[in-house]
């Protein structure tokens, strides 16, 4: 009976921790959200962090989607579309990678490389008090650090994605052309005629969404990291495992809304 | 705004009273009372761990106490709405004990910070107040283009300063401000604070474990122990208080009523 009782207690103390971290995160991004619109906004902290997520992750981001279209193409063409691989490869390419591998590796890949970065970097300000100067020197620190990272993460991986997009159909049409001899001119014409603009449209959707959810983890585990190097460390591990996981469990409810019709 | 209101004739500016903080079951904050009269600068000694720094973030915000009131100007800053209290932290300027410098700026945008996010001075005559500011606290301007991590701990500690001071702040916190610096350039620093004191009509705590700065900087002294006050006088007469716990400190004896307890 007791047993079943602390089991029970822990339970309910887990959801209740889960509860009051979905808050505090919820509360926190809404803050951050509504610094956007009262003056000032701090364009260079906008710019080095837009830098940051499109320019530095560029070539990572690039060789993956092109590296990934090819294998598209190659596993479909063993795997299931041999005898009719003209025209069904194209399609299996272009859709994968613009519905969901573009949005989802860029993510993946933002959320190691950049997110990381970011809790660390505040994480290292909030441990050596640089966030709490910010307060003293008539500037509130939400809107000078979290506010601009949110919309260069939000702006910055639609833009991510549309070159993993291009790279993607790229890989998957070498391969189809160069490896199994398919006709350029044909793979392209096939390529257009699958892709809806609503795939596109879907896809930066989630880059969007995914580019805010990376900047928000990033920004929320290292202004509430504490306890020096260890803690930053924490902060930063933190931030890519919750923002990897966010980033697809996202996909997953977007696509339902969209495409489960 | 709060601050527009002028106090009546004799307030102190800054005023405490009754403030309590424990951090789980240690108190480090038992009940102050500390007056601070403005354009004097208040020197507050006591030992490592004794609560000076958390005393000057609760004054700040930056740490919510559990109990008591903070005035400035004659306004309890505790019970403003977060707009007001930041207005209310504008006029405070803070030296913080590790110095807290933005190392993904330059030293001169460090200084300059302030100045610039008050929007009353573009970035051309930010960097050459900079410059000023600088020179004032004995670094060359050629400095303002370093990045922090570039610099000695105790030029960190000047440039902390510097970003402090330059916007002329109404109120000066100081966080041991010459740890770490030698004797001479301790003596600048000492003089440079009562300097802003003086000119700019600031109103100044200063946290030391330096008695001969504390002698050079304060006007008034008070002495933390067991999260309260235990002495509070003038500063000149530190050496010989009377007061057997600031005896054994101010003349760092290892035998007095202050031992050295393990912190818990
Ligand atoms: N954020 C915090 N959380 C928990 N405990 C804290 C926190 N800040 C300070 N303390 C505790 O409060 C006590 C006083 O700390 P404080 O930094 O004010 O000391 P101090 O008097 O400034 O010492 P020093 O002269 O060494 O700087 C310490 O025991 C410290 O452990
Ligand atoms: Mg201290």
């Amino acid at each position: 009976m007791s047993g079943v009782l602390s089991l029970v207690a822990s339970l309910g103390a887990i959801v209740l921790g889960f509860v009051r971290a979905a808050g505090s995160l919820a509360l926190f991004a809404l803050a951050a959200v509504s610094h956007l619109f009262r003056p000032p906004f701090y364009w260079r902290n906008f710019l080095s962090a837009f830098v940051e997520f499109a320019y530095f992750s560029l070539p990572v981001v690039a060789l993956t989607a092109l590296f990934s279209g090819g294998v598209i193409a190659l596993q479909s063409y063993t795997g299931f579309a041999r005898y009719n691989a003209q025209s069904a490869i194209a399609g299996i390419v272009v859709l994968s990678v613009v519905r969901e591998l573009g949005p989802v590796l860029a993510g993946l890949i933002v959320a190691g490389r950049v997110g990381s970065a970011m809790a660390a970097e505040i994480g290292t300000m909030r441990v050596t008090d640089q966030i709490d100067a910010l307060g003293t020197l008539s500037t509130n620190p939400m809107k000078y650090l979290v506010t601009p990272r949110l919309l260069a993460g939000t702006l910055a991986l639609p833009l991510l994605v549309v070159v993993a997009d291009i790279l993607g159909v790229l890989g998957g049409f070498i391969v189809s052309v160069v490896k199994l001899g398919f006709s350029p001119n044909a793979y392209i014409a096939n390529t257009f005629s699958v892709m809806q603009p609503i795939d596109v449209n879907v896809g930066l959707v989630k880059a969007a969404v995914f580019g805010f959810l990376i900047a928000l983890m990033g920004c929320y585990n290292g202004y509430h990291s504490r306890g020096g190097a260890q803690g930053v460390g924490s902060a930063t591990t933190a931030s890519v495992v919750a923002a990897s996981i966010l980033v697809l469990a996202f996909d997953y409810m977007l696509t339902e809304m969209f495409f489960s019709r | 705004m709060s601050g527009a209101v002028t106090p009546p004739q004799g307030t102190p500016k800054l005023r405490i009273r009754g403030l309590r903080k424990a951090f789980g079951s240690k108190q480090v904050l038992d009940g102050i009372d500390l007056d601070v009269a403005s354009g004097t600068s208040m020197v507050v000694i006591g030992g490592s761990g004794s609560g000076k720094s958390v005393l000057l973030r609760c004054i700040l915000g930056l740490i919510e106490p559990d109990a008591g009131s903070i005035e400035v100007d004659g306004v309890d800053v505790l019970r403003l709405r977060r707009r007001e209290r930041e207005a209310v932290n504008r006029r405070i300027g803070m030296l913080f004990q590790n110095g807290a410098l933005f190392d993904s700026l330059t030293v001169w945008e460090n200084v300059a910070f302030g100045l610039m996010a008050r929007r009353q001075i573009n970035r051309r005559d930010a960097r050459e107040k900079a410059g000023d500011v600088l020179r004032q606290v004995g670094l060359d301007p050629s400095v303002g283009l370093l990045s922090p991590s570039e610099l000695s701990g105790g030029m960190q500690k000047r440039v902390g300063l510097a970003r402090a001071i330059a916007a002329q702040p109404e109120i000066l916190f100081f966080d041991e401000p010459t740890t770490g610096l030698d004797p001479i350039m301790g003596a600048v620093i000492d003089g440079l604070i009562v300097e802003c004191v003086r000119t700019l009509g600031s109103t100044a705590i200063a946290i030391t474990h330096d008695m001969a700065s504390a002698t050079r900087i304060g006007d008034a002294a008070a002495m933390l122990y067991r999260g309260r006050l235990v002495w509070q006088g003038p500063a000149a007469s530190l050496l010989e208080s009377g007061n057997p716990l600031v005896d054994q400190f101010t003349h760092g004896r290892r035998e007095g009523p202050i031992s050295m307890e393990l912190r818990r």
